[in-house]
């Protein structure tokens, strides 16, 4: 254990070599490749920039207009509550599904393989057709017992509600496949930990496995969202005004079709955007915990970076006067 | 009142399928007293440890902790199985220590100390804050109260482990290979806060492959081999003076 000379071994600190400065490697391949993209972006931007059938003119007009701006509200909103529907359907169909109650978890699969293997498109039609299905809806005691309420399917399903039905439970059956992943990938050792320390299940799902769960579940969830955003424009088809119907409703009457579809495209990209960088914090906060080092925004990061990338410099300049 | 054993396993058994994993396993601890279980791995003493706090159920035998059977409730002749909350009731009252650490990853050091008693006991989170640093400060991890499991090395995580199975007040601690995931050089720290433990009074089972730390520490060792108890005394005994031929193999390999 006794190592004998230690301390003589520390001077070797101080006599340090020299840095390596060799000839990096040539890569005519990238250089080659750099310019045919190059080309191909230039004619490519182009061809937009001069193609008078783009109308971008027209396309600065509706970007603001009032009818896109209500159409853009609406999206969001879609888009805001068959999330918040699909998450909780989610969340609730993966504990369901894990249960050790073979009803429970049959129940759980059969509505996933039901709302999974029919296309949203459908669904959002039977959704909007309901009322020929039940022409009344009623809340109340089954077979024949007394009625709570009760009232008109067609007045009680517009096609707001049809719609966040159809795009809600839709997506309930895609979240809950995400949160059992996210479930399946905690160590088992956690959850023996809580209930060592005296945890209920549900404590133990609600304190324990979930947050660390959501790590594995959030960046499949920002896709969904995401996802979602777009899928909305779907909805058009029951005559929602979201944004997409807003601009087709447009376009019925000024025949300025490709103008209005690139404005509403111009609104998807830039939620889309925004919702990324979300995500990103999101994942930020719940990977607390994980490293050992600090977590950095990527403005720190790049400061970081720039800070590795000078220094040296410096020193090579100093070093060889 | 007192002289009810803190723990009375009669002819316990366990299976996994086919496999027969405790035998029989007959042992005693007494308030405020140190077990060491010893023995090969695959010999049973983690599935034991387990069933103490009914993280595993017992096929047959019975298994007491302060007097009460664990899991069960006998009425005349007949078991009744106890429904969860009582289940978790009694598992409140047993502090367990993992070979992995177990730390919950997302939650701080003193977090993971205050998390217990703060949801399964119902104490205000102030007080268990305050409780939960002065076990950290007992373990040593007083500076470190705001520390990410990820940001603690093994010894240390363990000593948080330690401290969070202590914040529940429990009235027997079960440690299960406390420091065979450490390394050589961290094993000491935990070892001298179990040892402190077992000053205190505090009634230990301890499954370890430290023999020092079961000569100095433990009233009683328990020798362990395919689901039966070869061998069990006093350190001093079976340590020195082993009566069983597979007691002498394995301490030969492990002294």
């Amino acid at each position: 254990m006794a190592a004998i000379g230690q301390p003589a071994q520390e001077p070797q600190h101080l006599a340090r070599p020299e840095e390596i400065r060799a000839v990096p490697v040539r890569h005519p391949g990238r250089w080659i490749a750099s310019a045919l993209v190059l080309l191909l972006i230039v004619v490519a931007v182009h061809s937009v920039a001069t193609n008078p059938r783009f109308g971008w003119g027209t396309v600065g007009d509706y970007l603001f207009d009032a009818r896109i701006l209500r159409g853009l509200a609406l999206t969001l909103e879609l888009t805001a509550i068959a999330m918040v529907v699909g998450i909780a359907l989610g969340v609730l169909l993966a504990v369901m599904r894990l249960s050790p109650n073979p009803l429970v978890a049959g129940t759980s699969s059969f509505y996933i393989w039901l709302f999974r293997g029919t296309p949203v498109l459908v669904q959002i039609l039977f959704w909007s057709f309901i009322s020929a299905l039940y022409p009344r809806i009623s809340l109340g005691v089954p077979f024949g017992g007394p009625e709570l309420v009760s009232g008109n399917a067609n007045t009680i399903i517009t096609p707001f509600v049809a719609a966040v039905l159809a795009l809600g439970l839709n997506e309930g059956a895609y979240m809950a496949e995400i949160v059992r992943a996210g479930i399946l990938s905690v160590d088992e050792g956690q959850s023996e930990a809580a209930q060592a320390l005296g945890m209920t299940r549900l404590q133990t799902m609600r304190r324990i496995v979930l947050p660390q769960a959501m790590r594995v579940i959030i960046p499949p969830t920002g896709n969904e969202t995401i996802s979602m955003l777009k899928t909305t424009a779907l909805v058009s088809v029951i005559a929602t005004q979201e944004l997409l119907y807003s601009a087709q409703l447009i376009y019925a009457v000024n025949y300025r079709q490709i103008p209005l579809l690139l404005v509403a495209s111009i609104w998807y990209l830039t939620v889309t955007s925004v919702l990324s960088v979300g995500q990103y914090y999101i994942e930020r906060h719940f990977g607390r915990g994980t490293s050992r080092g600090p977590r950095m925004t990527p403005w720190q990061r790049l400061r970081m970076n720039l800070r590795y990338i000078r220094p040296p410099q410096r020193r090579e300049e100093g070093a060889t006067p | 009142m007192t002289d009810v054993p803190m723990l009375k396993a009669e002819a316990v058994c366990k299976r996994f399928g086919r496999l027969e994993v405790l035998q029989g396993i007959t042992l005693e601890v007494r308030r405020g007293e140190v077990m060491c279980l010893l023995g090969p791995s695959g010999s049973g003493k983690s599935t034991f440890l387990r069933c103490i706090n009914h993280l595993e159920k017992i096929d047959a035998g019975r298994l007491r902790v302060d007097g009460e059977l664990v899991g069960y409730r006998e009425e005349g002749d007949k078991l009744y199985e106890l429904r969860e909350a009582d289940v978790i009731r009694k598992r409140a009252e047993i502090g367990m220590v993992f070979q992995r650490f177990n730390l919950f990853p997302h939650m701080t050091a003193l977090e993971n100390v205050v998390e217990a008693p703060v949801l399964v006991k119902r104490v205000p989170r102030a007080r268990a804050a305050e409780r939960g640093r002065e076990l950290l400060d007992r373990v040593g991890l007083g500076d470190r109260t705001e520390s990410y499991p990820a940001q603690l090395s093994g010894g240390q995580q363990q000593r948080v482990a330690i401290a969070r199975a202590l914040a529940m007040d429990p009235k027997l601690m079960l440690f299960d290979e406390p420091t065979s995931a450490l390394d050589p050089e961290l094993v000491g720290d935990v070892l001298d806060v179990m040892r402190r433990l077992a000053e205190a009074g505090m009634t230990m089972v301890v499954v370890t492959h430290e023999i020092g730390f079961a000569r100095g520490a433990a009233d009683s060792v328990v020798f362990m081999d395919a689901g039966v108890v070869v061998e069990s005394g006093p350190p001093s005994e079976v340590f020195d003076n082993p009566r069983h031929e597979r007691t002498r193999a394995f301490l030969s390999k492990v002294l």
